[in-house]
């Protein structure tokens, strides 16, 4: 009785576990098999919440303006785009950027099928992404009917980027017009759109008559160094008329991933499956322990006969039930990596397998088995020493 | 460990067994059926004794009562000096580490090897470290005449061989007191006649008292006392030297410890 594993005893779980290969098998199967779901449904959910703002986190802003009434990136309201302006008038704020943001149906110049696009729009001599390789090619966004495409686009939308590369001079349709593109940028498909293009404020507008003259849906502000976007972001708020809404970064990101978070069934649906999975793993590693039980009850018995200890035999079934753990997780790890580089070669989602999420299915694992073991221990109270003669 | 010791002298210290009007009932209410009725008996330090009768006359249910594996009815049982009468679970597993126990079916750990079963015994003695108790367990598997199977799964042995585990078993953990159910039962005559002579010669190197329920005429001669169970009371009792002679005794010195 020298500490929990009691190094000096024979491996009593052990041997139980290795001298039935089959029977360690199907538990082991069944661990991993209940893990790599966890792993995918959990990777899926947190994937898609992560999409939802590849554009949001590559914005230059450390204050966003929105409209109250947008409620995502694919129902972005408009606001007047002279409350941007007035930000200017505070000594803070260093410079903006106006921003259309509008889906627009591109047609396939290859098969000529439309789809939704998420359609950006800027003045060229503004910034729009953190990322300094695009200043370069805004330029070429000058001309009228020009845009940049992503060239992470999902491959619905055509063999563009392919097109491009091959020196081709690549031209679709959006409500209508004729475009061109004339440039690549690479920034990632999300939640609610397959594909990205950028273009000048002027195309834009052409592309969408509709919208209200001197109406923008976002409103990028940079402060100056030094300068606490907090205390600001307040300031603007309290001076502005409640048409609009200042949000940091941040707060930009976070509006967006609340969106998918609250107003769908995404998170439930993928925790569901989580759990799901947690489920079918309890029963496998249950019926496993508790026919594990069950069959070795005579022997349990004698060793009761013997003078051994109803705890001793207990701590025999809950280090089958950590035995079972720590074998079953690492396939269960390994394949959840293996399936994680898969979707995101599929999807082009950033699925990557984080600690956060190693832990967490680790943890279920460990409640799974162990809570199976606890189960499966009751029928040991059914070993009585006294039926074995 | 093995070294043959004079049998302890029958006044010193308290019988192994002592039974003073034990009763026990089995069912309740109409189904409720008498297994055993007011027995008598005290079995000594060293002593051997046989329990013969027909099936179902409660041999059984006796071992388990004096094995501390049933709590106690009615009556009074004293092993080892210990009172069982309303003994608490934890006090009788503790006795039960001073009884050997042999089962009929040899009840050995399928996955454990001979060695390792045998351990099982010797991993209940306190203050030993590992090596000590493998080599005790070693120890008693080539005194039981298998030192070549120690790494053999039950599976891989023969029934003779699965039994003389379970006694090497039994005795590493060094009992006061050993009760074999028909430790013969599955075995062929030779294999039978090996067994229990090793049991009897173990037993007795190590003075501690044997009583073994036997149907099995064969090994009557090994016994100091043969008793008779009917209907659940002892009827008779005849000693192994009146029934067979002191010559066929193989230990003639155990005969003088027999009254």
């Amino acid at each position: 009785m020298n500490g929990f594993w009691q190094g000096r005893r024979i491996p009593l779980a052990w041997l139980l576990l290795t001298r039935q290969p089959m029977r360690l098998a199907v538990a082991l199967a069944g661990i991993a098999f209940a893990g790599i779901l966890m792993f995918m449904q959990f990777g899926f959910r947190d994937g898609l919440f992560d999409a939802s703002v590849t554009v949001h986190r590559l914005v230059d802003a450390d204050l966003v303006l929105i409209s109250p009434r947008s409620t995502s990136s694919v129902r972005m309201a408009g606001f007047p785009r002279r409350r941007l302006v007035q930000t200017m008038a505070d000594p803070e704020v260093r410079s903006i950027t106006p921003m259309h943001w509008s889906l627009m149906l591109w047609r396939n110049p290859d098969n000529r099928a439309t789809r939704a696009i998420l359609a950006l729009g800027f003045e060229p001599a503004d910034s729009l992404f953190t990322d300094p390789s695009l200043a370069a090619k805004a330029q070429l966004l000058t001309q009228k009917g020009r845009v940049l495409f992503d060239e992470s686009s999902r491959p619905e939308f055509g063999p563009v980027a392919r097109w491009f590369r091959q020196g081709r001079t690549v031209e679709s349709e959006i409500a209508g017009k004729r475009v061109r593109v004339v440039g690549l940028v690479s920034i990632g498909t999300s939640f609610g759109a397959d594909g990205n293009l950028i273009t000048s404020s002027e195309t834009f507008l052409d592309l969408m008559p509709n919208t209200p003259p001197g109406s923008i849906e976002v409103g990028l502000i940079r402060l100056t160094p030094g300068a606490d976007p907090l205390q600001v972001q307040k300031r603007l708020q309290q001076q502005l008329p409640v048409d609009v809404k200042v949000l940091t970064k941040a707060g930009f990101v976070a509006f967006e991933q609340d969106y998918w978070r609250s107003s769908t069934a995404i998170g439930f649906i993928f925790t569901l499956g989580a759990a799901m999975g947690f489920v079918v793993g309890c029963v496998i590693v249950y019926q496993v322990l508790y026919s594990d039980v069950s069959d070795h009850l005579p022997e349990y018995a004698t060793l009761m006969a013997m003078g051994y200890r109803l705890p001793t035999l207990l701590g025999v079934v809950a280090r089958e039930g950590l035995l079972l753990v720590a074998f079953g997780y690492i396939p269960a790890y390994l394949a959840g990596q293996g399936l994680y580089a898969f979707v995101r070669s599929a999807t082009r989602l950033p699925v990557t397998m984080d600690l956060t999420r190693a832990m967490t299915v680790l943890v279920l694992i460990l409640i799974m088995c162990l809570g199976s073991a606890g189960l499966a221990m009751r029928r040991l109270a059914d070993a009585d020493p006294a039926e074995i003669f | 460990m093995l070294d043959p010791s004079p049998p302890r002298s029958v006044a010193a210290g308290p019988p192994a067994i002592q039974l003073d009007g034990l009763s026990h009932w089995f069912g309740k209410g109409d189904t409720r059926r008498q297994v055993l009725q007011q027995v008598d008996l005290r079995v000594d330090a060293g002593e051997v004794v046989l329990l013969t009768g027909p099936s179902g006359c409660g041999k059984t249910t006796l071992l388990t009562l004096v094995g501390a594996l049933r709590s106690v009815q009615s009556g009074s049982v004293q092993v080892l000096g210990e009172s069982l009468d309303g003994a608490s679970r934890g006090q009788r597993q503790r006795l039960r580490r001073e009884i050997g126990m042999i089962f009929q079916g040899h009840n050995l750990l399928r996955c454990l090897t001979a060695e390792q079963n045998v351990q099982m015994g010797s991993d209940l003695l306190p203050d030993l470290g590992y090596r000590a108790r493998r080599d005790l367990a070693r120890e008693w598997l080539r005194a039981v005449g298998l030192g070549d199977e120690l790494n053999k799964l039950p599976h891989d042995l023969s029934g003779g061989q699965k039994q003389r585990v379970a006694i090497a078993r039994a005795l590493a953990a060094e009992p006061r007191l050993l009760l074999a159910d028909e430790p013969t039962a599955a075995l062929d005559s030779r294999t039978g006649r090996e067994v229990v002579d090793l049991l009897q010669g173990l037993a007795r190197s190590r003075g501690c008292a044997v009583l073994m329920v036997t149907h099995d005429p064969r090994i009557l001669d090994i016994a100091d006392r043969v008793l008779r169970m009917e209907d659940g009371q002892l009827v008779e009792s005849s000693s192994g030297e009146r029934l067979w002679g002191a010559a066929r005794l193989p230990d003639g010195g155990v005969a003088a410890a027999v009254e």
